[in-house]
């Protein structure tokens, strides 16, 4: 409650600002919870180019619990009537928020800089409610890395990064036997649920990807390729070190940065990990795609709320138009370790892994194998992510079988819905 | 100006009754509106279809039957059980005993009781940190006991899904036994000198004269003792999160940290709010009959 009392009178002090302080260029409250290193410098690139523009930024960050108690605040705020201009939440927690109306739409602005052309289609319609944008993406993460330690693989005699699962569990016995961990890994259940999907896009491909992970389709959900992409995570959970319950990821980065792991499956949010530790991509670290064909794409955006006030909605579009700029979108992600959401962004400051995963991107969308994450809050709604992070850790935690596993999921997924 | 004066002074003892009704009133009423008015709202919420933010439509008991289809929920309850039972049964234990012993008129005693009791000084988070990373197969014991010389030694209850509820047990015993030492050691020293001469005079040896005659008379203390380690146990959230963060996977799942995961990682405040009212009932039928019957035979 206490809580409340001081959200309503810091809104109230907002308020007073606004009065103080008008502008030609419009105001804008921001709530988003990157508060730590290269991400806080992110948000920074933001607010000085939105204060370039004359405009007035007032910025809430909410740090604490992996954006839950921005969330908490946030919902605080609609209810009383005062939300923040913008907000940083993405996947399909968006179309939550509008199915509430709570959400105005910056359409007018994506039109006029032709949105639709330069985002990915995928990445397009989770921004859009009601086929009028109501959200603004400022990166993507490639989920599917698969992250390599050079020196180690050299000790065990492997020569390539594996392309294939198979290739994967060779490499990983024989790592085995040299003594080394083949797989670093943290056992939290987003991070279980990150193997997971990544083994489904590589045992299914990107078909059976969306039909199982996307569409909650249940036939996909038992299939025989759900049994047999369990039986890898089965296999995965057998080449970690026997500490990693509760493990941070960027601990377990840390294994493959020292050598004492030889992989780790995670998204490129960990290359920012290695670049921070003065590592170079191919001498120090490897990354390559998982094995299998496909892209697992997570992205952050921010979602314009429903303010009033000219000024307000003023702001709300500048920000709009900002934060798809290409300029911002290059700054942006330089300092967060992403790639632009804009396909159409030079990566030439970029480094070899952000190239890589570009290339990729492009290739994915012309294939038509670029997926949602699911582990990430992207394909599906929060209360069904939550049944398969349940479902899935406890696999990852227990003997249960393969057959048992996708039953059980496929229950727990309907009675989510 | 003599009616009036009555009406004054009429006034004046119409207040001086209501006085304390007046000052306690606005107390009243805003734990009314605070406390049962939420619990209130709570149990509203959890008959409706609430998601992301609260649904005023009535649906009935549906996320009732979802709640208890959810497998994590038998797991967190199960939980609740294990924990608070043995919580309570092992730091009753170990605080009688510590406390019988203290009573023995040992020497520095007033050293050893701090030191017995210095754990209730530390947050829950801070022993659920310090235990986590004793019980650490890699950083703590384990290792330790491995360095020593016996290289088979296995303790990893902390990362092993069917024993790491153990471990919290074990954290929370670790904190609170001295308290219920503390409460007891006040009880025995309480305990009329008359009685235990009576007693020695009648020639009880030390074990009777515990089991027989203090124990007995230490009744309600036990009950204050087990009502205060009770609610520590149903309200233990800060230690679970610190200690295992609920899992391996979500082995060590409570009813709180349900209800957490449910209402602001989930945005299901539905099923949230059917977990809490579902708490809320469970200690409301455990609590109330042991307090009636305690409280009728103590005559109070």
């Amino acid at each position: 409650m206490k809580k409340y009392v001081g959200l309503l009178s810091a809104a109230g002090i907002a308020g007073l600002v606004s009065v103080g302080s008008a502008h030609a260029e419009g105001q804008v409250e921001v709530l988003h919870w990157w508060t730590s290193g290269g991400e806080a410098k992110a948000v920074g690139e933001l607010k000085s180019a939105f204060e370039a523009e004359g405009g007035v930024w007032i910025d809430s960050p909410i740090a604490g619990g992996g954006g839950d108690a921005a969330m908490t605040a946030l919902r605080a705020r609609v209810v009383a009537g005062n939300p923040p201009t913008a907000v940083q939440l993405k996947g399909p927690g968006i179309q939550e928020w509008a199915d509430q109306g709570a959400l105005n739409d910056v359409q007018d602005v994506a039109s006029a800089e032709n949105w639709d052309a330069v985002l990915p289609p995928v990445l397009a319609a989770i921004m859009k409610y009601d086929g009028k944008y109501v959200a603004a993406p400022v990166n993507i993460h490639r989920v599917d890395w698969l992250w390599g330690n050079p020196q180690a693989l050299k000790t065990a005699g492997i020569e390539a990064m594996p392309t294939t699962w198979d290739e994967f569990n060779a490499a990983a016995d024989k790592l085995l036997a040299a003594g080394i961990i083949p797989l670093a890994h943290g056992g939290q259940p987003w991070q279980d649920a990150t193997l997971f999907e990544d083994v489904v896009l590589g045992v299914g491909g990107a078909d059976f990807y969306r039909k199982a992970l996307v569409e909650l389709d249940q036939a996909a959900l038992t299939s025989d390729t759900m049994v047999k992409s369990f039986d890898q995570l089965r296999k995965l959970r057998g080449y970690l070190d026997p500490n990693f319950s509760g493990r941070d990821w960027n601990l377990a980065t840390a294994m493959v940065m020292r050598g004492e792991a030889a992989f780790q499956i995670m998204g490129d949010w960990a290359k920012g990990e290695f670049l921070a530790a003065g590592k170079v991509p191919g001498t120090d670290f490897l990354c390559a795609p998982t094995p299998g064909d496909g892209y697992v794409l997570n992205s952050d955006s921010f979602t314009f709320f429903k303010v009033k006030g000219d000024e307000n909605l003023k702001g709300q579009q500048v920000l709009a138009r900002l934060i798809m700029s290409p300029g911002f979108q290059e700054t942006f992600n330089l300092a967060k370790g992403s790639i632009p959401a804009r396909t159409d962004v030079l990566l030439d400051k970029f480094d070899d892994c952000a190239k890589r995963s570009h290339e990729d991107l492009l290739a994915a969308i012309k294939d038509n194998t670029l997926v949602p994450s699911m582990a990430h809050e992207m394909a599906i709604p929060r209360s069904v992510r939550g049944e398969f992070l349940d479902l899935v850790t406890q696999f990852f935690n227990s003997d249960m079988s393969s057959e048992e596993a996708a039953t059980k999921l496929a229950d727990a997924v309907l009675r989510a819905q | 100006m003599v009616k009036e004066g009555n009406n004054a002074k009429r006034l004046r003892q119409a207040l001086e009754q209501r006085l304390p009704q007046i000052v306690v009133a606005p107390l009243f009423a805003a734990s009314m509106f605070f406390v049962y008015g939420f619990i209130g709202w709570t149990a509203y919420i959890s008959l409706t279809k609430s998601g992301v933010m609260p649904d005023y439509t009535l649906t009935g008991i549906g996320q009732y039957v979802r709640l208890w289809s959810t497998p994590r929920w038998y797991v967190a309850i199960g939980n609740l059980f294990i924990f608070s039972s043995l919580f309570i049964a092992i730091a009753l234990a170990i605080g009688v005993l510590l406390a019988v012993l203290l009573d023995q008129r040992v020497r520095a005693e007033g050293v050893i009781r701090t030191i017995y009791l210095y754990p209730m000084a530390l947050s829950f988070i801070v022993t659920g940190t310090v235990w986590k990373w004793m019980l650490n197969p890699g950083l703590g014991l384990e290792r330790l006991v491995r360095q020593a010389g016996w290289e088979n030694f296995r303790f990893d209850w902390l990362v092993n899904s069917d024993y790491a509820i153990y471990t919290v047990v074990i954290a929370a015993v670790w904190q609170s036994s001295g308290y219920a030492m503390a409460l007891f050691l006040a009880g025995l020293r309480s305990v009329d000198d008359e009685v235990l001469r009576a007693a020695a005079i009648d020639g009880a040896g030390p074990w009777r004269t515990y089991t027989g005659i203090i124990l007995p008379i230490l009744r309600p203390v036990f009950l204050s003792t087990v009502i205060i380690l009770a609610h520590l146990a149903i309200k233990s959230f800060d230690l679970v999160i610190a200690l295992t963060g609920g899992g391996p996977g979500y082995a060590t799942d409570v009813p709180a940290t349900f209800m957490y995961s449910f209402a602001f990682q989930r945005s299901e405040l539905g099923v949230a709010a059917a977990s809490a009212t579902m708490m809320l009932m469970t200690v409301v039928a455990i609590i109330v009959p042991y307090l009636y019957s305690e409280l009728r035979k103590t005559g109070r």
